[in-house]
């Protein structure tokens, strides 16, 4: 049988990170943006004030048009579990499959029956009931995410499972760890709070877009006044969720931390790395004698503090994580990558020993053998240690694109609360903010490259590497698909983003 | 029976249910593939988009939440199907991907592809959707060409479990005549309810009498090819397996003698025609509201058909490849808990169809004028 050409593997991974990027161009606007406008639709119900019907009116209509490419975008990812994933749909599906279905029956239905209220319901429903219509499909797009986050942490710190060697697979066995895991809850409060602080920076983008152009002022403002408000609290509330999220990492993803800080020799009394060049070409599994960094600038001691809440803590580097031999949070000693993969192949000698003999005894031992040495099942696959370091460059500089300007929308969303009256009078400043709009999607891209990108190899950590989780298809048809989504998609985006400007050029039917 | 043959019968039973409710809710498709033949207008075609443009999140949804579901209670077949027949679903998938930004931006200014386009858009889902749809669940009854086999886990040079045995990933199923003619059965029902719709929910008397003329032709050769293909499927031998070992065979008449096994869904199968029927005639006579005959005569229909495809010991997705490999309810589900725990999370479905319910009246209530577009 002919092995896995590596290739089927780098163009499968391509495929669903193309998917997925483009997917969430969209959804974090349909999770701000819908928040944004249920408020000014309840403040409409509220006061009776027209003003506030047409200005959600007017969101509404940006909403709907982003929101079609937020749906078409999304069926894809679904069923390439199945389509390019197809062993990690198997050796998986009886944990990860709920998560979806759930999803669907719980909040996609919610999500597409309200909808069609909130848009055709105007003069068909009571005031009251439309105004529950438009939050019941923002709750259902926010549940929606819910779930496909539980189902997303859970590929980062699997729990609530056991592996069943019978059905050569991993099951269920604790509904709420996985439903409300720790790293879940963080993953969701992180994402969507994040998604209101792009909600809330298109909505001041566009209305101070207005503003320059001396257009339907009032309305401008009044959007300005809403959006800061609410993106203020988001943007607070990411830092923070950000913050444990960098915790549960360093406890459960040290490499990731490790790449995320160009950290290739760990210790105590770790520095946070606030701006750095990388030196290009690293070989970031054995980088020699050289700094891997041109220059970096660092704040003593704050890496160790993120990491265990002590600026003296212990943090391990990419080299510490291979070579092993550090005392881990619990007391025991870190194994080697070495010891792992070879605790790996046993696991997998062992459950192939269970499947082919009829001895009972032979059988037994197998199985205890396996048990002992499931936790480094997935690193039977590997080849080399070196397999084990993610990207490190894209990782390093994606987290701190990310960090940044999560910072500039807190300080802008206080600052326009702070001093909006003069800065909507300055020209260049407006034109400042209308420009830096498109930071938010890349601060949102940037945030999902250091989750996926840092957690290479895996498909689940520890347990499954991508190698292992492909589907057995010819290279030629996945980049046939590659390229016919990426041709569709910039297609589709280049004409969704000329409606939307169309749309906006156009304006609300309010001044 | 103990506890997970019976989530096993009762999660074949709802992917069967939602099975059914996409082949209805596909009216959708239907109605898109009839945007020029009814629409000789262009005030008509926007009526007909309209109609159509109001419920097409339900049909994709649907289309998810079966997938999901599929996902969740029978992974095996998510990986083997999904991850082999990768274009059958990949078309499937991008005809889907067509429709979902065709609604919305058809009318749009600057759509940038132009209004026709997204038109074609629209009738082009409306014509693969279906036909393809039809034609996959067209080889739970005459198999696929696939090899299952679980050791190879244990190959870390080639640990995928499942391949496809040709090298035309699911292509190959459209050779398969029985799987075409239900491919096209399941395109003319789509179309045939789409007219009952229209004729139900238009106010505009011409374009309602250009929906009850197409009924008859529509009604017609749906009936040529879903009798045709009923009477082969009746007929033909199927795919069987032994409880006690899960040894599948061949059985002559295997869908034929399932229903003679199981009354209550031969029952379900004859009312569930009946009332496609009863709403076929009703309709050509211009009764508005036959769509609720045929519509739930559809999804009884086609939910008894997936019921016999993997209910009473059946392989439901059958190996032409290795028999052996077939999946049935047994060797493909998910574990007892998850089933468990999926049951729990399925008593919700009630709540669903009720707000669904609700927002369908709402919203159709009145019925659609000129004026409204």
């Amino acid at each position: 049988m002919d092995p896995i050409d590596t290739s089927l593997v780098d163009w499968s991974r391509a495929q669903f990170a193309l998917t997925a990027m483009y997917h969430w161009i969209f959804v974090p606007l349909t999770l701000g943006l819908g928040v944004v406008m249920a408020i000014m639709e309840t403040l409409y119900v509220r006061t009776g004030r027209e003003f506030w019907k047409q200005t959600a009116r007017f969101w509404m209509k940006l909403f709907g048009i982003n929101f079609a490419m937020g749906v078409a975008t999304g069926i894809i990812l679904e069923f390439e579990f199945g389509t390019n994933w197809s062993n990690y749909s198997w050796f998986v599906g009886d944990i990860f499959g709920a998560p979806l279905a759930i999803e669907g029956i719980v909040a996609f239905f919610m999500e597409s029956t309200f909808i069609a209220v909130m848009y055709f319901g105007w003069n068909k429903v009571s005031k009251g009931a439309h105004l529950a219509s438009t939050w019941l499909t923002i709750i259902g797009a926010t549940i929606s995410a819910w779930w496909i986050l539980v189902a997303n942490a859970w590929m980062q710190y699997p729990v609530g499972m056991e592996f069943n060697p019978d059905t050569v697979r991993n099951e269920m066995v604790d509904f709420a760890a996985v439903a409300l895991s720790p790293v879940a809850v963080v993953k969701f409060c992180h994402t969507v709070t994040s998604s209101w602080v792009l909600g809330a920076a298109f909505v001041v983008g566009v209305s101070c877009w207005y503003l320059l152009r001396g257009r339907h002022q009032e309305f401008a403002r009044a959007s300005i006044r809403v959006a800061c408000w609410f993106g203020l609290v988001a943007a607070l509330l990411t830092a923070h969720t950000g913050h444990q999220s960098g915790r549960d990492i360093a406890q459960l993803q040290p490499m990731k931390l490790a790449a995320a800080e160009g950290l290739y020799e760990g210790g105590h009394n770790q520095g946070l790395v606030l701006a750095a060049a990388l030196r290009p070409g690293v070989d970031w599994a054995n980088p020699g004698e050289k700094s891997p960094f041109l220059f970096h600038i660092e704040m003593p001691g704050a890496l160790s503090f993120l990491a265990t809440h002590d600026f003296n803590g212990y943090v391990p580097g990419i080299r510490n994580i291979l070579e092993g031999g550090y005392k881990l949070p619990d007391g025991s000693t870190a194994l080697s990558a070495q010891e792992k993969m070879q605790r790996g192949r046993t696991a997998i000698a062992a459950l192939a020993t269970y499947r082919q003999t009829n001895d009972a005894a032979e059988k037994q031992a197998a199985l205890e053998s396996l048990r002992e040495n499931f936790a480094y099942f997935g690193y039977g696959y590997l080849s080399s240690p070196a397999d084990l370091v993610p990207p490190v460059a894209l990782t390093f500089y994606s987290f701190r694109v990310m960090v940044m300007v999560g910072g500039f929308y807190l300080a802008l969303f206080a600052g326009l609360l702070l001093l909006g009256k003069w800065i909507c009078r300055w020209k260049l400043a407006l034109l400042a903010v209308v420009l830096s709009t498109p930071l938010a999607w890349m601060a949102s891209q940037a945030g999902w490259v250091v989750a996926e990108v840092g957690r290479q190899p895996w498909a689940i950590q520890g347990l499954l590497p991508n190698v292992a989780a492909i589907s057995r298809l010819d290279v030629g048809a996945v980049q046939t698909t590659f390229f016919i989504f990426l041709g569709l998609f910039t297609l589709l985006l280049v004409a969704e983003v000329s409606i939307m400007v169309k749309a906006i050029a156009a304006g609300p039917e309010v001044e | 029976m103990n506890d997970i043959s019976l989530l096993q019968q009762y999660w074949w039973f709802l992917v069967s249910l939602l099975g059914a409710l996409l082949v209805f809710l596909m009216f959708v498709q239907g109605g898109q593939s009839l945007i020029w033949t009814l629409g000789k207008t262009e005030e008509h075609r926007r009526m007909l988009l309209l109609a159509t443009g109001r419920k097409w999140e339900l049909t994709f949804t649907t289309l998810v939440v079966f997938g999901g579901a599929f996902f969740a209670s029978f992974p095996l077949f998510y990986s083997t199907s999904f991850g082999g027949a990768y274009w059958v679903w990949i078309l499937i998938l991008l005809c889907f991907v067509l429709q979902a930004v065709s609604y919305e931006f058809q009318l749009k200014n600057s759509n940038v592809l132009g209004t026709n386009t997204y038109r074609a858009f629209l009738f082009l889902n409306g014509v693969l959707g279906p036909l393809l749809i039809g034609t996959a669940v067209g080889t739970f009854f005459t198999g696929a060409e696939f090899v299952v086999d679980k050791v190879a886990v244990t190959n870390p040079a080639m640990p995928v479990i499942s391949r496809w045995a040709t090298p035309w990933h699911g292509l190959e199923a459209a050779l398969v005549p029985q799987n075409l003619l239900l491919g096209l059965s399941v395109f003319l029902l789509t179309r045939m309810l789409a007219c009952l719709y229209f004729l139900g929910c238009m106010a505009d008397a011409a374009l309602r009498e250009t929906c009850r003329r197409r009924l008859w032709m529509e009604g017609f050769f749906f009936l040529l090819f879903f009798l045709t293909w009923l009477g082969y499927w009746l007929t033909s031998t199927g795919f069987g397996y032994i409880p006690e070992n899960g040894m599948v065979y061949l059985q002559d008449y295997k869908y034929l003698n399932n229903l003679l096994a199981m009354p209550a869904v031969s029952a379900v199968l004859l009312l569930g025609v009946v009332l496609v029927l009863a709403g076929l005639v009703l309709g050509i006579r211009g009764w508005g509201k036959a769509f609720w005959l045929a519509g739930p005569g559809s999804v009884l229909a086609v939910l008894a058909i997936l019921l016999c495809a993997g209910w009473n010991c059946t392989a439901y997705y059958p190996s032409v490849a290795d028999l052996q490999s077939s999946l049935t309810l047994v060797n493909s589900s998910s574990s007892l808990f998850t089933l468990k725990t999926m049951t729990i999370v399925s008593f919700l479905i009630p709540l669903v169809l009720a707000y669904i319910a609700w927002a369908w009246r709402a919203l159709d209530r009145k019925p659609i004028t000129p004026d409204e577009v």
